[in-house]
């Protein structure tokens, strides 16, 4: 983590005050860092700018890598390592490796979104997350401009953020 | 843009606020253990040890200590298996497939649903394992690893095997779909933690969760693709336990029928014990204001819709058996019905195709009572279900030279009351230490500020 970065931390109540907040002040020209939200804000990352998450598809790379490895892994053993007639089946019956082939797919695509997920959003157990006020997981949502990126003075966004309905701002040094 | 309704009523009711949410369900994990926790934590670790002395008798001498016989070499165990299994699936039904839907009711349930759901799998994993004989060597028998380690290779066109990677995959799919929706809760937790202790037990347990929007906006896309994904996955493994059975030669079990009815099955099984940990859930944690007469009705309905269900399945089977002309079919039939047990196979008729019935009353499927006896009704049906169509199936071979009964010994029921005591000793350390309900989705549903704030612009 860099050390000696300073954020101007406007904290809201409401999540529509937000959204009408986000677009004021992206729209004077102002870089938002992040926003901070106890529960996910519907329109929040059109606001910000986001673009849709690409993580679908990782998830559906993962499932036909998945489909892929269970089919060779089944017609391997079954059918080329050590064939057996069972039931009167074919050696390789692709009927009933259906099942196996499809939860190995379901397996390998939830594991590696949410591998995915993790490593993206940098989540991982006793990670620690820069906390600009500690009420934003509970009832508070935090707007966070880095001083740094943006050419106005803290005054200047103070400014901003308190005509934008910011109901407290503070600065927070890093 | 999200479109709500107007005409719909408030989920959750009492005016919460954000805050209120956070602390009506954080107090519980910070508060000390009562005394009423702790006897029921008493009373199912007690069911979990003398369960255990049966358990460990089985895996010392072996599973002849149990009833079993020549005639019917599955009884009890595959029983509880399928009905822990079937009761394993309403939370991953709830959590995906109404998300699907986008039935927001869902989020003050689906926590609680989906802890029921691992645990119940947990359970029913139990079964199988200690019905090998020698699960320690069981490695071998379901994991394909090479031949120079073990036997041959495990036999993929199986319907055990199926079954084993079903359920795991199940397990572990449902255990990350559970584990996603905790970490933001548990940063509330961290966040408000006031000793050191649970600051760091929470603080590791979060993630490193910080509430980003970016975080938040792939959370969303990754909860919407893992429902997709557990959508398919719930019904195919309720699916794949059928085939279990309906791949098999036995009369009764070899029809083509069973996987939607297994599946029903398993959903209304589920549903009624949701409602049966939920209500006692929410008169202690007083969440009557988060879990409301609407949740209950809703969910009896669904309990309603899915009996109805299963009882069609019931009566198709007595007809095909009698329209296919196959004589030991219709004799299986005539016999579950008639024959020594016609006792499982009316308590199974009674509690599954009658009493879910009385729901169509709105003043029984409001009614709280009502509700947790019937919840409880279901799910004995649904064991008895099982037991009808194993043992039943079973216990008049093809020789009457061969025919036999089965009756349990202390073991078989030990070892029934050893998963009620996992079951519960799980479910009441969760009650306990994690958010029983999803705080971050509820606060996402409540929208009751956003309108006050609209008036005053």
């Amino acid at each position: 983590m860099e050390s000696g970065k300073n954020f101007i931390v406007g904290i809201f109540d409401d999540e529509s005050v937000l959204l009408s907040a986000v677009k004021k002040v992206r729209g004077s020209d102002v870089k938002i860092h992040e926003c901070y939200t106890p529960y996910p804000v519907h329109g929040l990352d059109d606001e910000l700018g986001y673009k849709r998450s690409r993580i679908s598809i990782a998830a559906f790379m993962f499932g036909i890598t998945g489909t892929c490895l269970a089919f060779l892994m089944m017609i391997y053993m079954m059918g080329i390592d050590w064939p057996m007639i069972i039931g009167g089946k074919d050696h390789i019956a692709i009927p009933s490796f259906v099942p196996v082939g499809f939860e190995v797919t379901v397996l390998l695509s939830a594991l590696g979104m949410v591998g995915t997920f993790f490593v993206i959003s940098n989540l991982k157990p006793y990670g620690k997350p820069r906390i600009y006020d500690i009420r934003s997981t509970d009832d508070k949502h935090v707007m966070a401009i880095d001083l740094a990126k943006n050419s106005k003075s803290s005054d200047e966004l103070n400014a901003i953020l308190k005509d934008s309905g910011a109901v407290e701002i503070n600065e927070k040094k890093f | 843009m999200e479109v709500t309704s107007p005409v719909r009523e408030v989920l959750v009711t009492g005016n919460k606020t954000y805050h209120d949410v956070s602390h009506d369900i954080c107090r519980h994990v910070e508060a000390k253990p009562n005394p009423k926790w702790m006897a029921a934590m008493a009373l199912s670790l007690g069911a979990l040890f003398v369960g255990g002395y049966a358990l460990a008798i089985t895996l010392w001498d072996g599973i002849g200590m149990w009833g079993l016989n020549k005639t019917v070499g599955w009884a009890w165990d595959i029983t509880n298996f399928v009905w822990w299994v079937g009761i394993g699936h309403a939370g991953t039904l709830i959590s995906a497939v109404l998300l699907l839907f986008r039935q927001k009711w869902r989020t003050s349930i689906n926590r609680a649903a989906e802890a029921m759901t691992i645990f119940a799998v947990i359970c029913a994993l139990l079964f199988p394992l200690i019905h090998t004989g020698r699960p320690w060597l069981s490695f071998y028998w379901f994991v394909p690893i090479p031949n120079t380690w073990g036997s041959l290779w495990v036999n993929f066109h199986s319907p055990l095997l199926w079954d084993f990677f079903a359920i795991s995959t199940y397990f572990t799919v449902s255990l990350v779909f559970w584990y996603i929706g905790l970490i933001p809760d548990f940063a509330t937790i961290r966040d408000r933690a006031t000793n050191k202790i649970s600051k760091a037990i929470y603080g590791g347990l979060s993630f490193g969760w910080d509430g980003a929007a970016k975080t938040w906006q792939r959370y969303e896309t990754v909860s919407l693709v893992l429902a997709g994904l557990a959508t398919p996955l719930v019904l195919s493994v309720h699916t794949i336990v059928s085939m279990d059975f309906a791949t098999s030669v036995i009369p009764g079990w070899h029809t083509t029928i069973f996987p939607p009815y297994f599946v029903a099955g398993a959903i209304f099984s589920g549903f009624a014990m949701v409602l049966t940990l939920m209500l006692v859930t929410r008169k202690v944690y007083n969440l009557e204001d988060y879990i409301t007469i609407n949740h209950i009705e809703l969910m009896n309905i669904i309990i309603m819709i899915t009996g109805s269900i299963v009882g069609v399945a019931y009566i198709t089977e007595l007809f095909m058996a009698w329209y296919s002309g196959v004589q030991y079919e219709q004799y299986a039939f005539l016999n579950r019905a008639t024959g020594p047990y016609w006792w499982a196979y009316w308590s199974m008729m009674t509690c599954n195709v009658i009493s879910p019935q009385l729901f169509w009353f709105k003043k029984i499927r409001t009614s709280l009572w009502a509700t947790f006896i019937l919840s409880i009704v279901v799910n004995i049906g649904m064991w008895f279900e099982r037991f009808v169509i194993i043992v039943t199936s079973l216990h008049r071979d093809y020789l009457p030279s061969s025919w036999a009964m089965f009756s349990p010994t202390i073991y078989d029921m030990g070892i029934y009351l050893f998963s009620f005591g996992l079951f519960f000793t799980l479910f009441f350390s969760f009650a306990k230490f994690f958010p029983v309900i999803n705080m971050a989705e509820v606060k996402a549903v409540l929208k009751s500020s956003s309108g006050e704030i609209e008036n005053k612009k």
